[in-house]
């Protein structure tokens, strides 16, 4: 391609073009907030201060990066496999089926064989939903971004239906199940903590925070340091040359979305097992498709995953004190803020590049580098 | 008799509920058609819908209430338009930014102006669009078949109704009888061609998202100001992602598309009767299991099950032009 892929210095692609396009989406969003009448400044500090000024705020913060993290993640393995996977909500949503019928079913057992198996069990129903679109693309030639929008859509009302007439106690009117057994609770992170003897204030922060960063390291690895990464990269650069080269691309593009498909799965983790201890109606509350705003943001690399997961995590968090402190702000502003991050970091991450590319080519800058 | 009454209510009301599938099917096409994919078609019916409520609301008014919504549509397939067409981002990407922000922005707009929940205030009746019987509708009722055909499916709808439908043969018409529709075509399927008889594609390609933003400005206007009395917060609830199954099932082209929103249509209409209500020899079909048969049913065309449903050959891609 011609034009806005010319070599840039490597620190200005991965870290001044996000950058300035995270700077644009900001500064529409304050238009925004003077639009609705309220001050962009104040609210910037009500934010910031909500998402790391205190304990709680904090671990609320983590909780929600958490989250992002699993579906950046889950979206980023596909990508790397050239795979639009954005069905990581109703992949987490099956998720949470599996992690529900393990903790409710098994909630006798000691919590350390409980949790493996939840962490089985949310990979396998996350994979397993991604399976088929997988199987249609690789086999039938269907297109995964049509199949796996189609998928979310199946598993809400699979979901509804589960939860409505199959899932919920007798009796009850609540489309949800009842409460685990507390051995099926993750464990809170301010309780691990003050086991320790270390006091930390209370948060639904749990301990998928740390399996979340595992599992970051574990695709970094997989993706740069084994042969099956090397293969998913390899058909997500040049499908050809894959084939060419002996590699399967129908299995692999099999693994990739069942791999996305767990990831996302383990959304339910943190949600279900970790913060609401029953399965509820929409609790993926569109994670999944903020994941992939997460990982385009993170250029696709888990470490830029994690960071970018923290920027939307704070903003998630300092944008739910925001409504609470100002009340004619919703938090549904939250959701413009993050659709303009997509916007702007994701659609036109190429808007700035020319101009960009023209300040290091010109004659100003090399003579200062010289 | 009481059957065949039935029948023609459920008739009736499956035809209002394909009408905004229809537009925002139809608006999907122009967009797909031409290459540019749109899984924004959610986020425009949003705002059409916002506008619409809101400026029939302020000013008494359901055509004003309608030229806004499709001038907040067409606004935002614009935006989709220079991301995708101007700045070569990815088309999927931006139709989720576009879904996000829509979904949002009318949230927060509709509380910060009106403070009633995040809805637009309840419109009279004189700033919608209402249906008026046609002559002798109601001397027809009883008449079996025709009279039924005639008074409860035909006559008495609001105009946008008659207008989606009209805007399936124009649509038609307009594609493969005109030079424009050739080339909106062509530029879906070989750019490079149309680039070479010195047609502009990206001018091709903003003619076409236009199209779309304005069909989704209508879609969401008979959401707000036609179906119902005012914009509720997501109030297009999926719809715009049924249309754009509609749009795959009927395989990108205009007449097939209206049977399969109307099929889609027939299915929400029968679901919602169905509801709790035990069919003999099967017992109760679940309502979830009628709304997600539209969404089953396009995996399966996709899967290759029911026909092959090929798209636009140069839809998602970028036109880079040969320097």
């Amino acid at each position: 391609m011609s034009g806005p892929s010319r070599e840039l210095p490597r620190w200005v692609d991965i870290g001044l073009i996000p950058l300035v396009n995270l700077s644009a989406a900001f500064l529409v969003t304050g238009l925004v907030f003077l639009a609705i009448g309220e001050s962009p400044v104040d609210s910037v500090i009500i934010m910031l201060n909500g998402a790391f000024g205190y304990g709680t705020g904090l671990g609320y913060t983590l909780f929600y990066t958490t989250n992002f993290i699993f579906t950046g993640l889950a979206f980023a393995v596909a990508f790397h496999a050239g795979l639009f996977n954005i069905g990581a909500e109703g992949q987490a949503y099956l998720g949470g089926l599996g992690v529900a019928l393990v903790c409710l079913s098994l909630g006798f057992l000691p919590m350390v064989i409980i949790i493996p198996l939840a962490i089985i069990a949310a990979a396998l129903f996350g994979a397993a939903w991604a399976f088929i679109p997988a199987f249609l693309q690789a086999r039938r030639g269907s297109h995964v971004v049509i199949t796996t929008i189609m998928f979310n859509f199946i598993a809400s009302a699979l979901m509804i239906y589960l939860l409505v007439s199959v899932l919920s106690p007798k009796g009850s009117m609540n489309p949800e199940t009842r409460t685990f057994d507390p051995n099926a609770h993750l464990p809170l992170i301010h309780d691990v903590l003050a086991g320790l003897g270390i006091a930390a204030a209370r948060s639904p922060l749990n301990l998928s925070f740390i399996w979340a960063l595992v599992c970051a390291v574990a695709v970094w690895l997989l993706l740069w340091h084994t042969t099956l990464g090397y293969q998913l990269r390899v058909l997500g650069a040049n499908p050809a040359a894959a084939a060419y080269a002996g590699m399967k691309p129908q299995r692999l593009i099999v693994i990739a979305m069942m791999i996305s498909g767990g990831l996302a799965g383990f959304l339910a983790l943190n949600e279900i097992m970790g913060a609401s201890n029953r399965l509820l109606l929409q609790f993926t509350a569109g994670y999944g498709f903020v994941g992939i705003a997460v990982a385009l943001m993170g250029r696709s690399h888990p470490f830029g995953i994690v960071l970018s997961a923290l920027l939307f995590g704070a903003l998630y968090q300092g944008g739910a004190d925001l409504s609470f402190e100002k009340p004619t702000i919703t938090r549904d502003m939250i959701v413009v803020v993050q659709g303009l991050i997509i916007l702007f970091a994701g659609a036109l991450e190429h808007m700035f590049r020319p101009q960009i590319a023209r300040f290091f080519s010109s004659s100003w800058f090399k003579a200062k580098e010289a | 008799m009481e059957w065949l009454d039935l029948f023609a209510q459920i008739a009736g009301s499956a035809i209002r509920v394909s009408v905004p599938l229809l537009f925002a099917c139809l608006a999907g096409l122009y967009s797909e058609r031409a290459g540019v994919f749109d899984i924004g078609l959610e986020g425009k019916m949003l705002v059409g819908a916002f506008a619409a409520g809101t400026v029939a609301a302020l000013t008494g008014s359901a055509w004003a209430g309608l030229i806004a919504a499709i001038l907040a549509s067409v606004f935002f397939a614009l935006i989709h338009g220079f991301a995708s067409i101007t700045h070569r981002g990815n088309q999927i990407v931006s139709g989720v930014a576009i879904n996000f922000i829509a979904a949002g922005l009318t949230a927060q707009l509709g509380e910060t102006w009106f403070d009633i929940g995040g809805q637009t205030p309840q419109l009279p009746n004189e700033a919608r669009f209402m249906g008026a019987p046609w002559p002798f509708a109601a001397e027809l009722r009883n008449v079996p078949v025709i009279g039924q055909v005639y008074s409860q499916i035909l006559s008495g709808q609001n105009i946008l109704v008659y207008m989606a439908f009209l805007a399936v043969p124009l649509t038609w018409w307009l594609l493969y009888r005109t030079r424009f529709g050739l080339r909106l075509r062509a530029v879906g399927e070989n750019p490079a061609a149309v680039d070479t008889a010195g047609i502009s594609v990206p001018a091709m390609r903003y003619a076409a998202v236009t199209c779309c933003g304005v069909l989704c400005g209508f879609a969401g206007a008979y959401l707000a100001i036609a179906q119902g009395a005012s914009f509720i917060e997501n109030m297009t609830a999926g719809k715009g992602f049924i249309a754009l199954a509609a749009l795959i099932f009927a395989k990108w082209r205009p007449i097939p598309a209206m049977w399969a929103c109307l099929l889609f249509g027939v299915l929400e209409a029968v679901a919602n009767r169905l509801q709790g209500v035990p069919i003999t020899g099967i017992g109760e079909v679940p309502v979830q299991l009628m709304q997600a048969v539209p969404y089953i049913l396009t995996v399966f065309l996709l899967a290759g099950f029911i026909g092959h449903a090929v798209a636009p050959k140069a839809g998602g891609v970028p036109y880079v032009k040969e320097k």
